[in-house]
């Protein structure tokens, strides 16, 4: 199991709760993980309940088996300011260079610096050991940027190493890129059964290849239970109407006669059938496109009523189940 | 269960509500938005569609247009990262930096399409305002390549450019925009501002010519920290690299006025009448808070918002039949012992005979059912059972979900009364076609006038 997991997805797929619910389905057995937020949404703070993330890392939860998740919301402006007080000692100075507008400067607009703090601070975590050698994370889960950005967020050490070709950032550079194409890492890519995110998660496959980056697995999150199977759809199709009123009359709705409360409920259910059949049509034939895609695949259900903190361990043990974490 | 379940109903019923289409009827906004008139209205120059990822953003934007041209107007859609799915629903295989005749619309009207190229957008500014000598100079710096290839606040950038330049041609009367998919709602109005006032602020001028400041009284601190900032930047990004800004920002400099003008010229077209913004969001708790952030941010700025598109609101024929009952009527089907209340007729309760006596007396008067039907061997009722329970399941299901999109919704006009909404219903598959996306115009357009008979 590869230390470094970014998670990625289309905007609108719950990447952030695969995210949380990787990092506390690692964290299970006395593990401790680390779960990065580069986006600063303050999405993993949402998740769990608690106020916004400072920068700085922090318990958030604790897995079942005393394992422990901690957070952190990486802020560019604060990272290149510890950089610089890490490498040069500039603690005063970065005061001053913000005034400046360096900072802005470095972490807005200057090519790809702002997200080579971000995953250079990420692999620092995943390198960082304590006193007695031990790694100080066993796992780092990074949340981050949508499948249409992720190549070129992970792969912008690259570039920045070509820019700045030499110096500290163009030596921050390599390094990360030594992490972040090893086997150390894994981008998995979080969709949805439905065409535009299936389609972008093809795409998003193709671009981490082609840049080398490690693809780790597919995953179709917000799966919706099955109400009626292939048979059911079938018969939808064929039944009398006239059964189904009847049906209906007999679990209590109504008069099945023309016009009886359990008779005019046919069409608009048979309505809703019809719907359900063409999209479970299309989900179906979705499947068979990520299928295709000759990467391992694992499958979330849907919580209907929303996620919630109870719903994230939920999505964590059938993490665990299917072997995804 | 109700005691009596069956007639409960049928007696305060409006027979012709129950029997009308009812989609998406159960949202009642309190101010309803209407399309037509907006995309009518010639002073109606440009819409600006915003609102987070996921939401269906971009195919609200070409829905528009396609609608706007079919209703006589010359329109073109500025896309900036379409799903490939969209451009070929438009008839074009690939959208790119120059507006492409869509064909096909009906009517009078036009409509162009085009996907934002930011590399080309900031290649044609440099060229419009250099003379070519400087031109080559500037396009062949590394600084720059990097800069245009699509750094933060770039695309943002690049954006508002184009929608600057086409609003300049007065080529269309209509101009609907939508916008990048940024991190944050914020994105969008920020990075112009932001890479404009880097480009043709203090930083870049310290960078480039700090002796000039050096006389001025007051600017002595500044420069102290200037040349230390001018050491620390080159340690870091490596002394290349700053000399690359350096010529580059130089470049620029002399050959056209400032970034921060244009950024300005563009944002106040922005607040300028003619300019319409829609928040696009669907009855998602993140969505619609993303939604309410960005309807306080235009606020702030004074941009002219004129309402919010929800999408994918899902609707129900069978509306009155609620969650509760739906799942209780599919228990007695699967389980009808609890139906019959009694253990003994729950084994003969498949045969016809004990079908027609486990009827309630409320549901006696049902034999309207044909002769053949009633004749139906005993296992296909039973699965006739099952799958009326699966079909009431999947009520209960939408129901809840509406409940859901219900709360979700007031919570946000309740926050934002003063926001028009217009509800499109959610569609079970993906636009592919001009006709879907025509659909989806009707349904934008009809979700005003809808929501105006609602009590």
């Amino acid at each position: 199991m590869s230390r470094l997991q970014v998670v990625s997805g289309k905007g609108g797929t719950g990447k952030t709760t695969v995210a949380a619910a990787l990092a506390l389905a690692l964290a299970t057995e006395g593990k401790r993980t680390l779960l990065v937020e580069v986006e600063g949404r303050q999405g993993i703070a949402q998740l769990f309940e608690t106020e916004a993330l400072p920068y700085e890392e922090r318990k958030i939860a604790v897995a079942p088996g005393g394992g422990e998740v901690y957070a952190l919301a990486i802020d560019p402006e604060l990272a290149l300011l510890d950089y610089l007080q890490m490498f040069y000692k500039l603690g005063g100075a970065g005061r001053a260079l913000k005034k400046l507008g360096a900072i802005d400067f470095a972490t807005t607009v200057a090519p790809g610096i702002r997200d080579v703090l971000l995953t250079g601070k990420a692999c620092e975590a995943v390198r960082r050991k304590d006193k007695s050698g031990r790694f100080a994370y066993d796992y780092v889960v990074m949340d981050a940027p949508p499948t249409g950005r992720i190549t070129r967020f992970l792969n912008v050490n690259d570039e920045v190493a070509g820019l700045a070709k030499i110096g500290p950032i163009h030596n921050q550079a390599q390094a990360v890129m030594r992490v972040l194409k090893s086997p150390e890492t894994a981008v998995h890519l979080v969709t949805l059964l439905e065409e535009m995110p299936v389609q972008e998660t093809a795409d998003g496959i193709a671009e981490l290849r082609a840049a080398r980056l490690p693809v780790g697995r597919v995953i179709v999150n917000m799966v919706r239970p099955e109400v009626l199977d292939a048979g059911d759809l079938e018969l939808v199709r064929t039944v009398g109407r006239s059964s189904v009123a009847r049906a209906l009359s007999t679990a209590g709705l109504g008069g099945a006669r023309r016009g009886g409360n359990a008779e005019k409920l046919v069409d608009p259910l048979l309505a809703q059938a019809a719907e359900y059949a063409e999209r479970y049509a299309l989900e179906q034939e979705q499947r068979a496109v990520l299928g295709e895609l000759g990467l391992p695949l694992g499958e979330l259900p849907l919580f209907a009523e929303g996620m919630d903190l109870a719903g994230l361990y939920e999505l964590a043990t059938e993490l665990r189940k299917q072997g995804l974490s | 269960m109700s005691p009596d379940p069956a007639e409960a109903p049928e007696t305060g019923q409006a027979p012709q509500r129950a029997d009308g289409p009812e989609k998406a009827r159960p949202l009642s906004p309190v101010r309803a938005l209407d399309v037509d008139p907006l995309l009518d209205d010639p002073e109606t120059r440009i819409v600006v569609c915003c609102g987070s990822g996921g939401v269906g953003k971009t195919t609200t934007a070409a829905a528009l247009g396609l609608r706007a041209a079919e209703r006589g107007r010359k329109v073109v859609v500025l896309t900036i990262d379409p799903a490939r799915r969209l451009a070929q629903s438009m008839g074009i295989d690939s959208l790119d930096n120059v507006p492409r005749r869509v064909k096909g619309t009906e009517g009078e009207g036009e409509l162009h399409a085009m996907m934002l190229d930011m590399k080309r957008t900031f290649d044609e500014v440099v060229e419009a305002h250099a003379d070519p000598e400087r031109a080559a100079v500037i396009l062949a710096n590394p600084f720059y390549q990097s800069l245009s290839a699509g750094f933060a606040g770039t695309q943002e950038y690049m954006a508002m450019e184009k929608l600057g330049q086409l609003r300049a041609k007065d080529e269309w009367d209509l101009i609907v925009v939508d916008t990048p998919p940024s991190r944050s709602a914020l994105d969008f109005l920020d990075a112009p501002k932001r890479l404009g006032s880097f480009l043709d602020g203090r930083l870049i001028r310290l960078l480039t010519a700090p002796a000039k400041l050096g006389g001025r009284a007051g600017m002595a601190f500044l420069n102290v920290g200037m040349s230390m900032m001018t050491g620390t930047l080159g340690k870091l990004l490596g002394g290349q690299l700053l000399k690359d800004v350096q010529t580059f920002v130089a470049a620029m400099d002399t050959t056209f006025g400032g970034f921060r003008t244009r950024a300005d010229a563009t944002y106040k077209l922005l607040q300028a009448p003619g300019t319409a913004f829609l928040v696009v969001a669907a009855p998602e708790r993140d969505a619609l808070r993303e939604a309410a952030y960005f309807v306080e941010r235009l606020a702030a700025e004074k941009m002219p918002l004129v309402g919010l598109v929800l999408n994918r609101v899902h609707g129900s024929g069978a509306g009155r039949l609620s969650a509760e009952r739906a799942l209780a009527a599919a228990e007695n089907l699967e389980d009808p012992r609890i139906v019959d209340q009694g253990g003994g007729k729950a084994g003969l309760r498949n045969s016809p005979d004990s079908y027609g006596s486990s009827r309630s007396t409320a549901s006696a008067a049902a034999p309207d059912a044909p002769a053949s039907e009633e004749g139906s061997p005993a296992d296909e009722e039973r699965s006739v059972d099952r799958l009326t329970a699966g079909l009431l399941r999947l009520h209960a299901d939408r129901m809840q979900l509406l409940s859901r999109e219900q709360r979700t919704r007031d919570r946000f006009t309740a926050r934002h009364p003063e926001v028009a909404v217009v509800e499109v219903p959610a569609l079970p598959g993906d636009v592919h076609d001009l006709a879907g996306l025509r659909d989806i115009g009707t349904l934008l357009a009809a979700g005003a006038t809808e929501h105006t008979e609602l009590p």
